[in-house]
């Protein structure tokens, strides 16, 4: 899986914030490209760029081995993502391009996933209950 | 990749159709030939070509040369902000 983050921050002040504060909470720094979006071009494709401050606003996309978009989550900035969540919305469409299954709410590795079609319908009660939401 | 080290060598931002997002400010009569893509889920990933720092150095980034891979993309609102 490759990481990469992206602000409207210039890659001379990406390398500053490496060195001034990102590599004394990661040791070595981040090891994912920092991308400079100056301007705000990638951001207004994306759907994230505010011009009002000139800024991205919290982003994330979840992007398939074919170059589709398969999960977006978008915050306004006083938030943090969830990186748990992230890797668990990879897994599941992981799961799902290998087996052809799908994942209810609440899917973790290991749990029933469900097989799509005329048998299932009307039946998912019997393979899932609101349990298994959490 | 990007060989020079300098400060104004521009990448060339987003790629696709049309240079310039919807949104950006452009005559009519432009804004009618610009059919950028934009992102949707179960949609192609927008591609962009960016300058991005990485393992000390400077180089560019071309988002589809990592299509075959999972990728995780993320924005943030700023380096030395606080979330």
């Amino acid at each position: 899986m490759e990481v990469f983050a992206a602000s409207t921050d210039s890659r001379f002040v990406h390398k500053i914030w490496q060195a001034e504060e990102l590599s004394k909470m990661v040791p070595g720094g981040v090891p994912f490209p920092m991308i400079s979006d100056a301007g705000g071009l990638i951001g207004q494709v994306y759907g994230l760029f505010e011009p009002a401050a000139g800024v991205d606003i919290r982003g994330r996309f979840i992007i398939d081995p074919d170059f589709v978009i398969r999960a977006m989550e978008v915050l306004t900035p006083e938030v943090g993502r969830n990186v748990s969540e992230l890797i668990r919305q990879v897994k599941a469409f992981q799961h799902v391009r290998a087996t052809g299954e799908v994942t209810p709410s609440g899917w973790q590795p290991g749990r029933t996933a469900l097989k799509p079609g005329p048998d299932l319908a009307g039946n998912v009660w019997r393979e899932w209950n609101t349990d298994q939401a959490f | 990749m990007e060989t020079g080290q300098g400060c104004v060598k521009p990448a060339a931002g987003p790629l696709g159709a049309g240079s310039t997002p919807e949104t950006a400010t452009a005559p009519p009569t432009m804004k009618e030939e610009v059919k950028m893509n934009l992102a949707r889920v179960g949609h192609p990933a927008p591609d962009f070509e960016a300058n991005i720092y990485l393992d000390g150095g400077f180089q560019t980034l071309k988002l589809s040369d990592h299509k075959g891979k999972w990728i995780v993309l993320c924005f943030y609102p700023g380096d030395f902000t606080f979330v």
